[in-house]
């Protein structure tokens, strides 16, 4: 497993670049992603999806379905796109400190 | 993450390799092999040798004794499965299963030639417990067993999804997914596995599903779809958990909880068993219908099975309904029997709508979702209107499993063409037991094979192709939750412009519900046809 150090903090990281647990999430991950992502500006509603999934991942353990991203936040799927180009779960989710979904999906 | 060729990069070199098999090394290049199992996956999993490797590494940090438990490992297996000493025994090398195979043509290996493939394992199994390859070694076929035998097995036993389609040709009835069954049980021996497949396998262990959905988010998440389906139809649904004395245990895969399209399939489910006033119950604790246990051992796959046995004995059900899921019929339709039965604490199913018995199920207990809707339709107990389904020209995919496993190819196309009006079958030596794979079962659908995944699709895609040019279809049905979350990168990279769905989300949108308010939508939110004018919440 990679090491990765950002301002001071010190992130575990996956082959994917996902950190390995979400304890180790704080805003500076977010910074330090968002390059990598394509992202070059944080909005204000690049954070709500951003929270969104963390008030959810605390609560139930998991990410939230894409359905119940798009209805809490009021964000269609391609807006969330549009934000995070590579999507709700390779990008939103890895911003946001939380694993990737695995199984069927 | 290996970045995807472009459909045009994905050029096929047919060309003889410059060595013999035998000296040839697979390349480990990105986008060709699957991220290795993580060790606390393998712990939870009670997996030997659990530890942190890498695939392109030289060294793969085997045990020091590797050599030893592999060979007795094979013994084990040879002992404990005649099949496997048949097929390692019987094979003439006709050549009949080589282009069967959807990597083969998708990737031009040699190696995913199904006969080699199988040769990979057979090559050492003559050199230890054969008289001929130990006397006369490479001539019969027989080589060594070394350290870049232990890589190739891992590299081609996880390209090979067991799909099962080489064996239909097989003159002796090879079935190369038990060989691929098999390398990958001693593979696991030796503390070698994928993380997609162990991952899914440990998180059932420990919350009842491959996603690790706790019970309290499984509840939610289905509660959600109560919600969707009142905004949908103004119908509400009560479905419930973990409730005993109810007659039916209904358990699906949990993709079909939490990832689209299967969640509108999930959908469909939960209005059928509304509609007809089915008791049934839905499990926190059996909330899976796959089984990544099949892609790990035996033994695995034994513990996975016997917790949906183990419910429906608790919840004192008389039988349980399967979801549209690929794998977990293999499993029940083929070894749950004798592997963790027999079920005789449960009854053999009869549908209390239509008092039809499953004499088929007779010994599993367990009945697919389509071949009971099927029997509902037969028997006149559904309100359909096709008409819904009309902004879908529809053709289907037959998943692997349930085709090849157990036969099933006729109970999804008359459901299919009891609740839509435009329905194309794609060409017949790529569907029912001819059907070709969606190139990332068994535990490959993760995004790092995506290159191999998207090769290995390539047959199924053209078939796709086929009708979509011909006929205009536009959505491609399936009985699978892999399936219905790999088919639709593959439509999007290989034939733009066709969705994929399952069978009830079909069901669902067709259903004629008591008390509905007029439809203008389908389960996504999408206008029926003449209904796109029609200002539409969004849902």
């Amino acid at each position: 497993m990679a090491t990765v150090e950002f301002k001071g903090k010190s992130f575990d990281v996956d082959e994917d670049g996902f950190i390995s647990s979400f304890d180790q999430w704080n805003p500076e991950w977010v910074e330090y992603v968002k390059a990598s992502e394509g992202i070059s500006e944080l909005t204000e509603e690049h954070w709500k999806v951003i929270h969104v999934l963390q008030d959810y991942y605390r609560k139930h353990g998991i990410a939230p379905m894409v359905r119940i991203l798009t209805k809490v936040t009021g964000y269609k799927l391609k807006y969330i796109y549009e934000l995070f180009p590579s999507g709700p779960g390779k990008g939103a989710c890895k911003m946001a400190g939380l694993p990737k979904p695995t199984g069927c999906v | 993450m290996a970045k995807v060729p472009k459909p045009s990069e994905l050029l096929l070199d047919y060309a003889l390799p410059k060595a013999e098999w035998m000296d040839t090394k697979p390349d480990f290049r990105p986008g060709t092999w699957c991220y290795p199992g993580k060790a606390k996956n393998l712990d939870v999993l009670q997996l030997p040798h659990a530890r942190e490797w890498n695939p392109p590494d030289e060294d793969w940090k085997l045990p020091s004794n590797w050599k030893e438990i592999i060979f007795e490992g094979l013994r084990d297996c040879l002992d404990k499965y005649r099949s496997l000493r048949i097929f390692m025994d019987v094979c003439v090398r006709c050549g009949a299963c080589a282009d069967k195979c959807h990597f083969y043509i998708g990737s031009g290996d040699p190696k995913n030639m199904p006969v080699l493939r199988a040769e990979l394992l057979r090559s050492i199994y003559r050199k230890e417990f054969t008289t001929a390859g130990k006397v006369l070694g490479k001539i019969a076929g027989a080589r060594e067993l070394t350290e870049d035998v232990v890589k190739e097995w891992f590299y081609y036993f996880f390209q090979c999804t067991e799909c099962r389609r080489c064996s239909v040709f097989c003159p002796y009835g090879i079935d190369t997914a038990e060989i691929t069954i098999i390398g990958r049980e001693l593979l696991n021996l030796l503390g070698l596995n994928i993380d997609w497949v162990v991952g899914p396998a440990a998180n059932c262990f420990m919350n009842g599903n491959h996603l690790g959905i706790q019970p309290h988010a499984f509840k939610d998440m289905i509660e959600f779809f109560v919600d969707e389906i009142e905004a949908v139809n103004g119908v509400r649904v009560e479905p419930t958990f973990n409730r005993k004395g109810a007659e039916i245990l209904f358990i699906t895969p949990s993709g079909d909880v939490f990832a689209d399209p299967g969640t509108y399939t999930l959908m469909g489910y939960l209005m059928l068993f509304h509609e007809i006033g089915l008791d049934y119950t839905w499990s926190t604790y059996a909330s899976e219908g796959g089984n990544f246990g099949l892609f790990t051992n035996h033994d695995t796959m034994k513990k996975l099975n016997a917790k949906m046995y183990a419910e429906a004995k608790r919840l004192g059900v008389k039988y349980i309904i399967g979801g549209e899921c690929g794998h977990m019929w293999r499993v029940v339709n083929q070894y749950m029997d004798t592997m963790n039965g027999p079920a005789d604490f449960l009854e053999v199913p009869v549908s209390p709508i239509t008092g039809t018995v499953f004499e088929n199920a007779r010994s599993t207990k367990m009945i697919h979702i389509v071949e009971f809707t099927a029997d509902l339709i037969k028997n006149g107990k559904l309100k359909l209107d096709p008409s819904r389904n009309d902004h879908h020209n529809v053709t289907y995919h037959d998943s692997c499993n349930p085709a090849r496993g157990m036969g099933f190819f006729d109970e999804p196309r008359y459901v299919i063409q009891n609740v839509c009006n435009n329905f194309h079958d794609m060409p017949p030596n790529t569907i029912r037991e001819q059907t070709f794979c969606c190139g990332s079962g068994s535990g490959l659908n993760t995004d790092e094979f995506m290159e191999m995944r998207m090769r290995g699709g390539l047959p199924r895609a053209n078939a796709v192709r086929h009708v979509h040019d011909k006929y205009g279809v536009n959505m491609l049905s399936t009985i699978c939750a892999i399936d219905r979350a790999v088919l639709t990168p593959l439509m999007d990279y290989w034939v733009p412009g066709v969705g994929v769905t399952g069978v009830h989300e079909l069901v669902g949108n067709a259903l004629v519900m008591e008390g509905e308010t007029e439809r203008t939508t389908d389960l996504r939110g999408e206008p029926l046809a003449g209904m796109e004018d029609i200002e539409n919440e969004d849902v």
